[in-house]
């Protein structure tokens, strides 16, 4: 019997799906419930965001389970995004619009995370930027910064729903077109549950 | 004058030469699909405007939806020739050559890039031998059935044609060829080679190309379940990969 080799191509991409999943997915999930303790208000909020803060390792966890994995699914993305060729105009199927804006979040979220890191990560570690309600009600009453935040949380939620739908096909988790359609309606609802919690959060500093 | 269809189609002279329109207006005939309005363009070459040409070339065999050799696009859509009714199509029919693959001349096109994919991926059940090897095993028949299903593929292309995957930037072999794997690893006796097709699989151009768009099930002709075939060989690609980690 010959040996087919296997292909680098399938290790990277099923690693690109992984990471979607795991850790950014999760990591996803939980920045979206911490931030909503703005919902009850700055002082409850900054003593939250302190508690992480103070986490010990905390470079280290957020560059191994969160920048890193992020890195190469982002970059990886794009390069996936590059070998595909949209056709909606011509086949207009449901699926293929999803197929669409997967990529479509995917791209804004690598524009939209690299400012978000910057603003309230990277200033705060290079000028000592103290993140908290207060800095960030502020950056919101700028309309632009407002709105670039909701587009920002509503691909993040559309693209890690859709994301997950597609991960349980690529896996053969939801082998059969039956389970793939429930998949389907499950993580639409997901989406619109996200995007509910995502804005509610962003809301609470837009007073 | 009785009546008649008019047809706007995309030329292309050699595989080199560029692509050029050309409308055509013929007799319509009761029941005439696009091969037969092809026919009659061949019988008379002439333009709408009365202008001579060369006859327009073009690809057919079984006349009923079971060879694939006539695909081509029509109106806009990827489908075969011969099904293509002229009593249910807009006019001007716009007549396409498939975009996925080489063109040889006007409509017909080169798919064999299909047939190389299926002997990389050894889609056949292996039974060469010196010796007689005696029935082969039963096959239950809710099983038989998926078979049968999936035994259909005529290597048209549609699917490939459609999908956003499937083009020169990628090395994707698109869903056919999944399928195809799918059935022949299904196979009692074809399961003998299942690790060499997941292999192949796994390798360039393989399962993971895909990005679920799901056309390719849309526009399959023979209505194969083309995205249940993708979860399965997905699930299969999967297990051979834990198996490679793990135990070799
Ligand atoms: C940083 C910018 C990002 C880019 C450029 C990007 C790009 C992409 C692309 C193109 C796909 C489709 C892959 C395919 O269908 O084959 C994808 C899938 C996915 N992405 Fe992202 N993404 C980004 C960020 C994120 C984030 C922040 C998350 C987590 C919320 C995420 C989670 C996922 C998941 C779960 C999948 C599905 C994996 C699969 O289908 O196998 N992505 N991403
Ligand atoms: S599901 Fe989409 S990307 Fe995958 S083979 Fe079908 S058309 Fe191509
Ligand atoms: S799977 Fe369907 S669309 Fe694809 S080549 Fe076979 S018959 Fe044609
Ligand atoms: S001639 Fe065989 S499918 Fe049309």
């Amino acid at each position: 019997m010959t040996e087919i080799a296997v292909d680098r191509s399938f290790f990277n991409r099923r690693l690109h799906s992984f990471l979607g999943i795991f850790p950014i997915g999760l990591f996803i999930l939980e920045h979206f419930f911490t931030n909503s303790f703005a919902v009850h208000g700055a002082t409850v909020y900054n003593s939250k965001i302190e508690f992480f803060k103070e986490l010990p390792y905390l470079l280290a966890i957020e560059t191994i389970f969160i920048f890193l994995p992020l890195l190469f699914h982002g970059i990886y993305g794009l390069y996936i995004v590059y070998t595909g060729e949209p056709n909606n105009l011509q086949y207009g199927y449901y699926r293929n619009w999803m197929y669409l804006i997967q990529r479509v979040t995917g791209v804004i979220l690598l524009f939209f995370i690299g400012w978000h890191v910057y603003v309230t990560r990277i200033s705060a570690l290079l000028y000592g930027t103290e993140v908290s309600y207060q800095y960030m009600a502020k950056m919101f009453t700028n309309p632009v910064v407002f709105w670039w935040m909701v587009i920002g949380v509503v691909s993040a939620a559309f693209h890690f729903a859709n994301g997950i739908w597609s991960f349980c096909i690529v896996w053969g988790i939801t082998v059969g077109p039956k389970a793939q359609k429930r998949m389907g309606w499950i993580t639409l609802g997901l989406f619109v549950v996200l995007a509910f919690v995502g804005i509610r959060a962003l809301l609470a500093f837009h007073i | 004058m009785a009546e008649t269809v008019r047809l706007r189609i995309k030329r292309q002279l050699s595989p080199d030469s560029s692509p050029f329109w050309e409308e055509f207006e013929v007799p319509m005939i009761h029941g005439m699909n696009v091969i037969a309005c092809l026919v009659e363009i061949q019988k008379n070459p002439v333009t709408k405007d009365g202008k001579k040409t060369t006859p327009v070339a073009w690809e057919c065999s079984c006349l009923e939806e079971v060879c694939g050799a006539c695909t081509m696009i029509i109106n806009g859509r990827v489908r075969q020739a011969c099904s293509a009714l002229v009593k249910d199509l807009e006019q001007p029919i716009v007549l396409e050559p498939m975009t996925k693959f080489p063109v040889v001349r006007d409509l017909v096109v080169d798919r064999q890039k299909m047939f190389d994919n299926l002997i990389k991926v050894k889609a056949w059940v292996p039974i060469d031998g010196t010796h007689h090897m005696g029935p082969g095993p039963k096959i239950p028949e809710p099983e038989r059935a998926i078979h049968y299903e999936l035994s259909k593929c005529m290597t048209c292309g549609c699917c490939l044609e459609v999908c956003p995957q499937f083009n020169e930037k990628s090395d994707f072999m698109g869903a056919q060829i999944i399928s195809q794997v799918r059935l022949f690893n299904f196979h009692p006796t074809g399961a003998s080679l299942k690790e060499d097709r997941l292999h192949a699989l796994m390798g360039k151009g393989g399962v993971h190309e895909c990005g679920n768009a799901q056309n390719c099930v849309e526009v399959c002709p023979k209505e194969i379940p083309l995205t249940h075939s993708i979860g399965e060989v997905g699930r299969q690609v999967t297990l051979q990969a834990l198996k490679d980690w793990f135990m070799k």
